[in-house]
């Protein structure tokens, strides 16, 4: 439109030049003042000591070296492991087994479903986990009330045995929703005339979903995996928010973040604490490196 | 409530910014006018209070009456470990911190080896400790040096469910065996009632312990004697360790819901307590109102007269508040105002500290509908007399009590004993206090 005004190009060019970063300035002075700051400030924190007795010095990676030897740390790391290998399927399949119901069609009122299901997303993980603490109590909770009127013997949903599971359950709750509207999304994306192509050459509808919609939101399914290795890595709210419930199973080095979490502010090893969540940060990066290195050679 | 949490520091400023414009308003409308002002309103001292017991803005506004010229505003951050979370970042942040705040006797060595309370002798008449329970004004103070103003204690006893006692003819236990024998029957004539709840609660537990004689802590400066696994601990472990294998007490977590519904409906028939217990059960309670009874807290010889303290408070100013003086006059006065602390006893169960209170005949036999009219306050001023003042906290309790739920928490969930637990909670202190820059001996 502007190229043919020959006396305003110069301008023109600068402005385009210039536009995105204007537009992109907001972003940058949040990015800096919230992330990168304070990653600098906690990283020259994790590069320090201080002590009750004898004040602050630099000790360079020593808090690093702790850290990596560290069992109340690696233990947490290997709590995720095992949840992430029970919850992460789960969520994700009843998540696309939902999306692919809805998608297909076979559902009335959609727009309904779509939104119930996406809803305990929308509630804040600390109501969600207060909720389930109180349907999961042990002598007053509606399940073992349901469970005694019934003469069954009241589950302990806060044993040894039970924990991971429960707290699975509430992050399931939470998080199926999210990732079903990611599928859907997709899916409504897969143009029709795919659809009655296969029907002309004769396959049902689930085999349709199975053998052509699936393959073609493969992408997106990585991308889920990969946001809840994230998330599962960084799990604090859930144990944190029911440790006064299962005080015997949850200790104050549950999962990584919460050891970061007493490190610093019951401990008052703040410095430790920074060097903790540092390494934390190194492990995500590993385990979501390593899952993109095994789905890239698997799509090869 | 919330609101005022949240914007804590913003608030109050702003009352502050708001009393100053307003007063500046009627200085230039007074000299307009030529009307003389009191130059009072000018001069008025802002006191921003943290505490989180009940009612407590209702005693701040009884002191302003009484002092015109200062504005105590108390906020309510939370109480246990939000409330220390919060003062420990504002004492790292260097900003943020209140003038006054509320904190309990066990807190006051990791606050002093923050240097963050003022000493506030200076501004306190001579002899002002000598009003005070010895135990609690040694807790406060150093020498001469005055570390906070005592407010109320946490003299202990058992507390009974009358009821439950009677219907299954369980004696009141004058000793921890007869404790211990009684539990056992109970458990036995009523399975699912127990006569105790071994909950993980570090707080109690160094209480307990202090009456048993457990010393775990001497500090001198930077040096710090830890003796948390001692024979006295071990003894008390496998006494309680025995008990929960026998299944004669249960071990629910402590301070949840479900935990106050079970002390409220009988589930557990005791709890060896201390006096401001009630003003918590009160909240939850639907049928046990009444029923409560107190008795002395058991003893480990039989005809013993020793008893403990749990908790109690005492209010400390910060060495940041820029006035001292009033902070430490609020201080005095909450502590030590014999009005003011009678209707705290009497309306919300706060054990005095005061010699004269608890040596007043007719306040300590006051009668609680709460105890079925049982004149409770003896047993306990009783009980406050019987405190060895020679206990001493860490100077970093929140890190040996976390170590203690940890700790404790396994040996429930039935990995290694009680006993373990302390031999591995000794060994994780001491590396700490080690790491910390203190000479372990």
């Amino acid at each position: 439109m502007t190229r043919s005004l020959a006396g305003h190009r110069p301008r023109v060019i600068i402005g385009k030049k210039i536009a995105p970063y204007v537009l992109l300035l907001p972003f940058v002075l949040v990015f800096v003042a919230f992330l990168i700051v304070p990653m600098i400030y906690a990283f020259n924190l994790s590069l320090h000591k201080t002590a009750l007795v004898g004040g602050t010095r630099f000790v360079g990676f020593d808090n690093y070296a702790r850290a990596f030897v560290d069992p109340n740390f690696w233990s947490g790391v290997w709590l995720l492991v095992r949840f992430g290998l029970i919850q992460m399927p789960i969520m994700l399949s009843l998540a696309l087994a939902f999306a692919l119901i809805l998608d297909s069609g076979l559902v009335y009122a959609r727009g309904l479903f779509r939104i119930a299901f996406f809803l305990p997303y929308a509630v804040p993980a600390v109501i969600a986990t207060l909720m389930w603490g109180y349907l999961y109590g042990p002598a007053y909770g509606p399940i073992a009330q349901i469970a005694a009127f019934l003469s069954l013997p009241k589950p302990d949903f806060f044993s040894e045995n039970a924990i991971l599971g429960s707290i699975a359950n509430i992050t399931i709750w939470e998080y199926t929703g999210y990732n079903m509207i990611i599928y859907f999304a997709a899916l409504q994306a897969i143009p029709t005339d795919l659809e009655e192509a296969s029907k002309m050459d004769g396959a049902s509808a689930f085999t349709y979903a199975v053998r052509v919609k699936l393959p073609m939101i493969v992408p997106m399914i990585i991308v889920t995996i990969m946001f809840s290795i994230i998330g599962t890595l960084q799990l604090f709210s859930e144990p944190y928010l029911i440790t006064n419930l299962a005080r015997s199973v949850i200790n104050s080095h549950f999962t990584p973040n919460y050891y970061a979490y007493t490190l610093a502010f019951t401990a008052q090893q703040y410095n430790y604490s920074a060097a903790i969540s540092f390494v934390l940060g190194a492990v995500v990066a590993v385990f979501s490196y390593a899952f993109m290195l095994a789905s890239n050679r698997g799509a090869r | 409530m919330t609101n005022q949490k949240s914007n804590g520091a913003g608030f109050s400023r702003m009352n502050r910014r708001q009393l100053l414009q307003g007063s500046a308003a009627l200085g230039a409308a007074a000299a307009a006018g030529g009307v003389a002002l009191p130059a009072r309103a000018e001069d008025k001292v802002k006191l921003t209070v943290w505490a989180w017991t009940p009612r407590t803005q209702e005693m701040a506004d009884l002191y302003m009456k009484k002092n015109p010229n200062v504005d105590v505003v108390v906020e309510n951050v939370g109480q246990g470990a939000p409330h220390y979370v919060k003062l420990r970042n504002a004492i790292t942040a260097g900003t943020g911190l209140p003038d006054v705040a509320l904190i309990e006797f066990n807190s006051i060595p990791s606050f002093r080896a923050l240097n963050a309370l003022a000493d506030l002798s200076p501004n306190l008449p001579a002899g002002f400790g000598d009003q005070y329970m010895d135990w609690t004004w040694a807790a406060v103070s150093d020498g001469s040096k005055v570390f906070g103003l005592p407010w109320n204690s946490g003299p202990m006893a058992l507390l009974y469910h009358a009821d439950v006692l009677d219907r299954h003819g369980i004696a009141v236990p004058e000793t921890w065996d007869d404790f211990a024998e009684q539990a056992k029957k109970l458990a036995k004539a009523a399975p699912g009632t127990y006569l105790a709840n071994f909950g993980v609660d570090p707080g109690w537990t160094a209480a307990v312990l202090w009456q048993a004689g457990w010393r775990p802590f001497r500090t001198n400066g930077t040096e710090i004697e830890i003796r948390i696994n001692d024979d006295i601990a071990k003894n008390w472990a496998n006494y309680w360790q025995a008990l929960i294998d026998a299944k004669a007490v249960d071990t629910k977590p402590a301070w949840t819901t479900e935990w106050f519904a079970a002390l409220d409906d009988g589930t557990y028939a005791s709890w060896v307590t201390a006096a401001w217990a009630p003003i918590l059960m009160e909240q939850a309670m639907k049928k046990s109102f009444g029923k409560w009874r107190a008795a002395p807290m058991p003893q480990w010889q039989k005809g013993g007269k020793v008893a403990s303290n749990w908790g109690g408070t005492v209010f400390s100013a910060f060495t940041t508040t820029p006035n001292l003086k009033a902070a430490t006059d609020f201080a005095a006065f909450m502590s030590a105002d014999p009005q003011a602390a009678r209707f705290w006893l009497t309306e919300v169960f706060l054990f005095p500290v005061l010699t004269e209170l608890v040596d007043d005949k007719v306040l300590m036999g006051h009668k609680y509908d709460f105890y079925g009219g049982q004149p409770v306050n003896e047993v306990f001023a009783e009980a406050l007399t019987q405190v060895d003042p020679s206990f001493e906290f860490a100077p970093f309790q929140d890190y040996v009590n976390l170590q203690i739920e940890d700790h404790f928490a396994q040996a429930i969930a039935g990995r290694g004993t009680l006993a373990d637990a302390f031999d591995r909670i000794q060994d994780a202190v001491v590396a700490y206090a080690g790491d910390q820059g203190y000479t372990v001996k």
